[in-house]
Formats: structure tokens, sequence, C-alpha cells
């Protein structure tokens, strides 16, 4: 299996290639069909790593930036870990590109669509198999140019491409962090290759200043690509992109690349307490933060996104208290029933012909039969209901948090409330009730073809039963999720180390379960019974429900104090600075010359460059005299 | 051989000159000379040596009463530059293939000096010799702008001209002083000069006679005035010779006649001179972030990118000297590309305001594709040439100052501000009535670009080749430097 490892990501990107540059010769549905095949294949051979690997490999193929004493291999890193990722990268992956080709049939991008998504799989599977942090690195950016051209796919609204920008920006932004981290790292171990990193860190003690220097900025790295405040709001923006990329890159795959880089690196962050107590408390507020503001959202892809935003500050909690395997088990869950939620979403907007405001949906139950099932198991999943998938891998976040604090508890379960309470609000006004849209709109209501169900169904079984990967140790002595990442991961040192009691985890479970309940109750008949629809103008909103329908301002604020003040300075700069005073006092410099030799052109033309020219001509006329003279 | 390398281009640019006016030949003459150029220079690679350090070295006295030879010779940084210098001379000369320059005979010839020129300079081991080429290149370069230039051609480059000779005139003092240093009969030759023994107060006003000539071709902060108005005002072919070669010369002066000649006067003065590269390169960042014109854009982008250059080089490390040698090549192949798209807009669209521009990827998609690959390896992403060289740069200048590398690091968020802004600008969006009858890119266009794009490539992808042929010099300069030091 190990020999065609290259395979996984080469695959997809001679997809990219050959769909790339030859995008005309690819009639129909082609271009789809062989996106969907490479990625096929990858999972395949995944499948049979997962199957056949017993401990971690590394694979060397050549050199790539070799420099004194700094060498960096084209390597890949195949271990738990990483598995995991290319298991959920290709298999959820080519469940989203087969949607695909029902969802973006009808678009005369089909063909380049494809192609960005295959490079946007191989830069992924870069991003998850390098066993250097270079090489992560070179994902890492790589998968931050694909969300660049897949939100800006549809290039001639220019909205679309102000949200493409500003995801690359402010990625580039977490990127420098990232980046200085890596050189931190080599200027400490003398190596970027996480096997001599690694090695190096075990012997470390805990709170070495340079580790958590480390740690911190490759940590900025994870606040820009998984959306953490401050630097999430690029997130929600990047809707404008097709709904399968939604799905795929800033749902399932992509945004959770910042905590596979700490799962990774989990050696260094265990010696880095501070740092991990940082973790939390970003993960933390902005779990809850954006929790609010899904509150208030009236998009249906913007209540998933800040959803997406909530769930991905939760993974950073469970690594914050050291629970690296339960962050990728949420990881995991999470890519299964959001991409689900998102595919169903897009089905939904198919139907409704582009259409993406809930408050002029309504009723859709009945139209959309399979894509209302598969919704509602989503809803369930991420709501944190048993025996859903997101109900196993939340509470065992909840429980981590719980053994190390009670107010991250407490915080963490008031945010689990508000996203019962946002996603049963969604999943009512969609579905119940009657009919909000346009008689065009009720006219072409169409259940989705099966090339975008079957994925649905898939993802809607995987989001049902991927729970039960890791039972909690009330149901069962196996943790198979756990136990199979174990030899990858280290425990650390700065946590309390405890199980949670079965007596605690008891009371959780049944507690949830029925808040959730009368939640839903509640829900239901504010939504359905009473069939209230948030109002269309702002006018009627309440004080509190307008803050949060403009996501507290973040952006204005942030157009204020940072966009405008750079563009004043830098006009500052060239209007003042580079074109008065700089240039300004090299030309009175000139000037004087020029006085001088006003004075000169009594005698002569005065043009000074023809004689500096004439005498530099004759400098090298009386040398070449000189030699050829002798 | 090098002589070859170095005379070659100036017979082909006596041939070309032969050719009579108003016939199309002489572009076709200049553009066999170049890729015959480009040949020979690639059958040196291949006889090239590189743990061997400096080698074909030509020795023959020149003006022996003053101690002046001919002496030629070329390490691993010599070599590296001479390859851009070929690679990219047949390039610009098919670049201008679409345009009908008046007078082509003496154009295309002035372009042929140019490069003899920029390779003599890129060889030179002997301090006049050196000189000597430093000015010869100002020459063809000079009367090209002012001869096919822009409006404003006359005021800009006696500008330019004065600014640069002013540059060179401090460093031919520099030079001779340190002649006159030299035991018994004085020479120039560049082992005598590296084996002087200076006080540290000489070094340091050498290091700054130097210094600024180089700072003003680079140019380097806050030297740099002269080149926004010269590369929009030159006609292309100039502009990309002004900054994809000649540029270099300013980077290599640095490397090869500044920083082993007066080691104590580095010392003294490097951090002053990575403060400026560090400064420019923000400040140019910003410039470029409110510019309206494209072309005016590249060339403040030029200045920020030659700015972390020069702060890597002065970081004194080897990763920083390597990304330095790699990034002269990249920031070479991307400068000129960006510069050729910025022509093909320009000549399509007779504007190059961006505001006024719009939606050009709608009729033209192959267009933009090759805009994007170019724009990509512009900001550094990874895979791309751009890449190598930033990293190996921030590195380097890591090592020297953390502070400094955070700051010169913001350059990967400013840059992809301004150019994806500008990308935007010019080619997202709806199409406007300007930009409906932007015709994609004809195959001439593509001769040039697709090469380009492969060594976009070739460097991010396997650097090894080039890696490898600079880095034993590289380490031999430095423990110079550092030996002394």
């Amino acid at each position: 299996m190990l020999q065609l490892v290259w395979l996984i990501p080469v695959l997809p990107l001679i997809g990219f290639l050959a769909i790339g540059l030859f995008q005309k010769k690819f009639t129909g549905k082609s271009a789809g069909i062989i996106a969907s095949a490479t990625v096929f294949i990858s999972f395949v051979i995944s499948c049979g790593l997962f199957f056949q690997l017993s401990s971690a490999q590394t694979i060397d193929y050549f050199d790539w930036i070799n420099v004194g004493s700094l060498k960096i291999p084209i390597s890949f890193l195949i271990d738990p870990v990483s598995i995991v990722m290319l298991l959920i990268i290709t298999g959820v992956g080519f469940l989203i590109h087969v949607y695909s080709i029902g969802y973006m049939g009808h678009d005369e991008g089909f063909a380049r669509f494809f192609s960005y998504m295959n490079l946007f799989i191989f830069f992924m599977l870069i991003l998850v198999m390098g066993s250097n942090y270079v090489l992560m690195f070179a994902g890492w950016e790589g998968v931050g140019l694909c969300s660049y051209l897949l939100i800006g796919f549809w290039f001639k609204n220019n909205n679309y491409n102000k949200a493409a920008n500003k995801a690359f920006i402010m990625n580039r932004m977490g990127d420098l962090g990232f980046l200085l981290g890596i050189i931190l790292i080599y200027v400490t171990f003398g190596s970027v290759r996480f096997s001599e990193v690694f090695s190096g860190a075990a012997k470390l003690p805990d709170n070495q200043p340079v580790i958590v220097a480390i740690t911190m900025l490759l940590f900025i790295g994870a606040m820009g690509k998984s959306a953490q405040i401050p630097l999430y709001t690029w997130l929600p923006d990047a809707m404008a992109g097709p709904t399968p990329v939604s799905a795929l890159i800033h749902a399932a795959t992509m945004v959770t690349a910042g905590i596979y880089m700490v799962v990774r690196s989990n050696i260094l962050y265990s010696i880095a307490p501070p740092t991990l107590e940082f973790i939390t408390v970003i993960g933390t507020a902005t779990a809850i933060f954006s929790a609010t503001i899904a509150l208030t959202q009236t998009d249906i892809k913007k209540v998933l996104a800040y959803s997406t935003v909530s769930q991905l500050g939760y993974m950073f909690v469970a690594l914050g208290v050291g629970a690296y395997s339960t962050g990728l088990f949420h990881v995991t869950t999470h890519a299964f029933f959001k991409a689900l939620l998102f595919l169903a979403a897009g089905s939904v907007i198919h139907a409704m012909s582009g259409e993406q405001d809930i408050r002029n949906m309504g009723g859709l139950k009945k139209k959309l039969p399979i894509t209302h099932f598969v919704f509602l198991v989503g809803v369930l999943a991420i709501s944190g209901i048993p025996p859903f998938a997101g109900f196993f891998s939340k509470d065992e976040i909840l429980a981590m948090a719980g053994v190390q604090s009670k107010p991250l508890f407490i915080l963490l379960a008031v945010t689990s409330v508000l996203t019962a309470v946002y996603m049963f609000r969604l999943y009512f006004m969609t579905f119940f009730g009657s009919f909000r849209g346009t008689h065009d709109q009720e006219h072409h209501l169409h259940e989705s073809p099966s090339v975008m169900t079957m994925p649905l169904i898939v993802l809607a079984i995987l989001s049902a039963l991927g729970g039960f990967l890791g039972l909690p140790s009330v149901f069962s002595e196996h943790h198979l999720f756990k136990n199979y990442l174990s030899s990858s991961l280290t425990v650390p040192s700065s946590v309390i180390h405890s199980e949670p009691s079965h007596y605690f985890e008891w009371a959780m479970i049944l507690v949830s379960i029925i808040t959730l309940i009368i939640l839903i109750a509640i829900t239901y008949n504010r939504y359905v019974k009473k069939g209230y629809v948030t109002p269309l103008a702002e006018i009627n909103f309440s004080k509190t429900f307008k803050t949060l329908y403009h996501k507290y301002y973040v952006d204005e604020i942030y157009e204020a104090l940072i966009v405008k003040p750079l563009y004043w300075l830098s006009d500052m700069f060239y209007k003042v600075f580079d074109l008065k005073i700089i240039d300004g006092t090299v030309n009175s410099v000139n000037k004087g010359v020029n006085a001088a030799s006003s004075t000169l052109r009594l005698m002569q033309t005065g043009n000074i460059g023809f004689y500096i020219f004439a005498m530099v001509v004759g400098v090298i006329l009386m040398l070449i005299y000189n030699l050829y003279g002798k | 051989m090098i002589s070859l390398l170095i005379f070659f281009p100036l017979l082909a640019a006596v041939a070309t000159m032969l050719v009579p006016q108003g016939a199309k030949n002489a572009k076709l003459v200049a553009l066999t000379a170049a890729v015959l150029e480009f040949i020979l220079s690639i059958a040196i690679v291949f006889q090239f040596n590189p743990a061997a350090g400096r080698q074909f070295t030509e020795d023959y006295w020149w003006v022996a009463s003053l101690g002046i030879s001919y002496k030629v010779g070329m390490d691993g940084i010599s070599m590296l530059l001479v390859l851009l210098t070929t690679f990219l001379v047949p390039l610009i000369i098919l670049s201008s293939f679409r345009h009908q320059y008046k007078n082509p005979s003496l154009f295309y010839s002035l372009i042929l000096i140019m490069q003899s020129a920029l390779v003599g300079v890129f060889v030179s081991l002997d301090g006049f010799l050196f000189y000597v080429f430093w000015e010869l290149a100002l020459i063809p370069i000079y009367l090209i702008c002012l001869m096919w230039g822009g409006k404003d051609r006359v005021r800009i480059t006696l500008k330019f001209f004065i600014y640069t000779l002013f540059g060179s005139l401090l460093m031919l003092v520099a030079l001779i002083y340190l002649y006159l240093q030299t035991p018994g009969n004085h020479t120039f030759d560049i082992n005598a000069l590296y084996s002087l023994h200076l006080s540290a107060s000489e070094q340091s006003w050498i290091f700054w006679a130097f210094f600024i000539a180089f700072a003003i071709k680079m140019p380097v902060f806050p030297f740099h005035t002269w080149q926004p108005d010269t590369y929009t005002d030159s006609p292309t072919p100039g502009t990309m010779l002004l900054s994809g070669i000649m540029l270099k010369m300013g980077i290599y002066g640095v490397i090869r006649w500044l920083l082993p000649m007066v080691p104590l006067g580095v010392h003294e003065w490097g951090t002053t001179a990575m403060i400026l590269s560090v400064i420019g390169v923000v400040y140019a960042s910003c410039i470029a972030l409110v510019q309206k014109d494209f072309k005016r854009l590249i060339a403040y982008s030029s200045i920020a990118h030659v700015g972390l250059i020069s702060a890597g080089i002065f970081s004194l490390t080897v990763q920083g000297f390597q990304g330095g040698m790699i990034q002269m090549l990249s920031h070479g192949i991307n400068v000129v590309g960006m510069f050729f798209i910025a022509d093909i807009i320009m000549s399509r669209m007779n504007t190059r305001t961006m505001s006024e521009l719009g939606g050009i990827r709608n009729t033209a998609p192959v267009f933009a594709t090759f805009f994007v690959i170019i724009l990509l390896a512009t900001v550094a992403l990874p895979l791309t040439n751009g890449f190598i060289g930033e990293f190996l740069l921030i590195n380097g200048i890591y090592q020297y100052s953390t502070w400094m590398a955070a700051v010169a690091g913001l350059t990967i968020i400013l840059g992809a501000v301004y150019m994806l802004t500008a990308y935007q600008k010019i080619s997202l969006g709806e199409k406007n009535k300007l930009t409906e009858t932007f015709s994609d890119i004809t195959t001439s266009e593509k001769l040039v670009l697709v090469p380009l794009v492969v060594m976009i490539f070739w460097i991010g992808i396997y650097p090894k080749p080039f890696l490898d042929i600079a880095e034993p010099s590289v380490k031999a300069l430095l423990s110079v430097i550092h030996g002394a030091g």
C-alpha cells in the first residue's frame, strides 16, 4: 500500500491539470465524473492504508529546499492522525464531488469548477500528509488559494470577489504568524521535520518560553484558517461561493486544518500550558459569540456558517483541555453532519431557484421529502441528540471541559443550548408553516435529482451512526476512535487527569436530553404553532436583535480601525512623504545643479545629461584607445 | 568562453545596427542572437562545477601601467545571474514584437549592447572593468528610455540618469581609493582589493559610497524616487530590462563588491542598511495599495520585493543569501511577466488606469489565467518560485532580528492586498464598454508567457539545481565576510 501513497494527492492533481488545461474538451458531465473518480481512487487507497498500516511511516520522495542546515524534503507522514484526515477529505470530498455534478450541472463554468475542486483536494491532502511544517504550509496556503478561487467562482459579481479577497487576505494574516512560527521552530530545533522537532520537544520541560512562542505563532495561523476570533469574519462572507464549496471547504475540511495542525503538533502544545489556556479561551469565546449571531441570521447558509465557526470553537476547546482525540473526533462527526446540512441547504436553494432567505421559505417538508428528512438528521446530529453523531463528540468535549473547569462547562453547555435553538429555528422556518416565496418559486419547487440525493443519504447515515466510533465509557470499554489515535497523541501534564465519573456522564446525558426536548418544544411552539417569522423590515427588529443581526458590527469596526487607517497612512506615505518630502529633496538638489549649470551655459549649451554622457563615452574611448594603442 | 558570452551580443548589436532602416529583420536578427547567447550560456552551465568556486577565469592586462586588467570569471553567484540575463533577454525581445518601434535596428542593437554590459558586470573581477561595464549598461537603457519612452520622458530619464550616475561616481571614488591602498604597483584586481586591511573608519565611508551606489540601482528606500517614474514612462522592454535584470546589478554589487570588501564597515552599518531595506518593504507595499496606474503599482511592488532581498542579503546568513539568489531569479521572472501583462493590457485598451478596466476575464480567460499565475508567484504562494525566495529571505532576516522579520513579513499580507485588489479591478466583475473588445492572447504572447510560467513552477517545486549552483560560492563568500569581521 505504501508504494501507492504518492497517488493519493497526485491523482486529484492530474485531474486538476487535465480538466484545467483542456476545459473545452470536456463536454457534458465528463469533467465532473473524472474529478469524482480521481478523488474516489484516492479514497480507496486511503482505506487500504487504514486497514494495513500498523505504525507511523515517513516516505521521502525528493529534496525540495536544501539550504545550509535547513533541509526540507517532499515527504509524507502516514500515521493514524493523517489517515483519519485522509478518509474525511477523500470520503466526504468524493460525496461532495458527486453531488456537485448535479448542483453545478447547468453552470457554464462546470469544468472549471471541478478543476478547482480537484486542486483543493490535492492541496488539502498535501496539508495533512506533509511530514514537515513547510510542506504543511504549502498545503495550507494552497487550500487558501482554492478557497479564494471558489468563493469568487462567479467572478462577475464583485461582492463575491470582495468576499474572496477578504478570505485570502485574512488567512494571510494568520499565515504570517504560522510562517514565523515555522522559522522559530527551525531556529530552535534546527529542523522543520516532524520527526526531529517532536523528538527534540519530547526532551523539553513544560513552559519553555520559546515553545510557548512557537505554539502561539502557529495558533495565529490556525485562528485565520479555522476562523476563530478575531480572524473569523471571512468565513460567513465565504458563503458567496457555490454551496458544495461551502460544504467541502468551509465546513468539512479546510477550516478544520487549524485543528489538525494543533493535533499534529500536540507534543509541542502539551508542553506549552499557557498556549493551551489561550486556545481554550479563544475557542470558548468564538463558540458562544458566533452562536448568538446565528440566532438571528435569515440566510440559510449564514446560519450554517456561524454554526460552523461556533463548532470550530468547540473543537479548539477540546484541544485546549488536552483532549486531542476528542477534538479530532468532533472534526470527524462535524464533517459528516455539517457537509450534510450544507448540501441539504444547497438542495433547498436549488429547489427555491436560488433563494437563500428563510423568511421567504416555509412548508418545504412536503415538496422536498428527502431533503427534509436528511436535513432533520443533520439538525438532530448537530444539536447533540442521542444517538446521532454530534451527541457523542459534543458530549465528550463537554465532559472533558467539565473535568477541567465548571465555568467552562457552563459556557459550553449554554452554547450547546443556543445551537439547538438556532438549528431548530432554521429547520422549522424552512420546512414548516406555509410557503412564503413567490408564485414562480412555488411553481418550480422540486426534489433534487438522485445524483444529489444519494450523497445526502450516505451523509445522513454517517451523521446518524458516526458517533458509535467513540462511545463514552458508560456504554463501552472500547473508544474505537481514541484507541486508534492513541499512538500519535500525548497528554499534557498540566491538565487534570481524571476521566469524568459515570455518575457525571449519566447526569449530563439525562439533563441534556431533557433540556433539548423542552427547547425543541418551545421553538416548535414559536415558529410552527404560532407561525412566527422574523420580519423582513429591519425597523421591526428589537435593539438586541439588530445588534446580533449585524454581527455585533465587527466588520464595521474592523473597517474603521484597520482598513481605513491603513489606506489613509498609505495615502500619506505616497502623496506627502514620497512625492513631496523624499522626491522633493532629490529634485531640489537637482535644481541646485541646474542653477550652477545655467551659469556654465554662458559658455556651453548646458545640457548636463549630454555632458555626462559625453564624459562617460570619452572615458571609455580613451581606455579602448589605450588598450589597442599599445 | 566568458569573453564570447560578453562580446557576442555586442557583435550581434553591430550586425543588428547594419540591418537597413525600415526593414523588419532587425528584430529577428536580435532575437536569433539572444537565443544563441542563451544556448551558449546553457552550454557553459553544463561545464560549470559549483564546488570548484570561481572558474573559466580569463586574465589579460588591459592598461598594465595603471594595474587595470581584463579579468573575468564566474562562480555560482555570477552563473545564476548570467543565466537570468540570457534567459530574459530573448523573452524581452520577443515581447516587443507586437510593437512597431521606430528605428528598430537601433532599438534592438541597444538591447543587445545592454546585454553585453550586464553579462560583463556579473563576471568582472577587476574593479575598473566592473565600473566600465556598470556605466556601459547605463547608456543603452538611457537611450531606450529617452528615445522610445512616454510623454514626460526627457525630464524623467534625465533624473534617472543623473541620479544613477551620481551613485556610480561615489562608487568610482571608493574604487579609486581602494586602488590607491593596494601595495606596490597599484591594481584593481578583486583579490587584491579583498585582502586590503583598512581601518574601521575607512571601511565605514567606503561602505556608504558603495552602498549608496548600489542602493540607488536596486533601489532601496529612500533612494528610490527615480524608479516609479522611470519604470512607468519607459517603453516596456526598457522597463523589463531595468527591473528584471539591471536592478540585480545593485544587489550583485552588494554581494561581490561591498560585503567582502569592507567587512568592518558592514559590521558597523549593516543594521542600518537592513533597517532601510525593511522600511522600504512596508513603505513601498503601502504605497502600492493606493496606486491607480497598474504599471506604477508594479513599480512600487518591485521596490518592496527588492527591499526584502536586500535585507536578506545583509542578514549574512546562508538562508538569507540563498533566498536572495533565488529571489533575484524569481523577481526577474515575475516582474518581467507582470510588466508584460501590463503591456498587453496597455496595448489593447490604451489605458493602465485600473478603475477604467474590469471583467477582462470574461473575454480573455487564457490571459486571465496567466495573469493569476504570475500574480500568485509575486505574492509568494508555495510551489511557485516566489515562495522559495521569500521563505528563505524571511528565515535569514529572522536569524538576524525577530522584529525585522515580523515587519518585513508584512509583505506577504500587503502584497496579497494590493495584487488581489488590482486583479479584481482589472480582470474580474462584469466587462464594460472598453474591455468587451479585449481579445485573448496570441501565440507570440504565449511564447513569452509559457517559458516564464514554466520557470515559476520549476523553481517553486524543484529549486535544487539553482540552489546547488550557488551554495558553495555563497558559503565561501560568507566565510570571507565572517572571517574578516
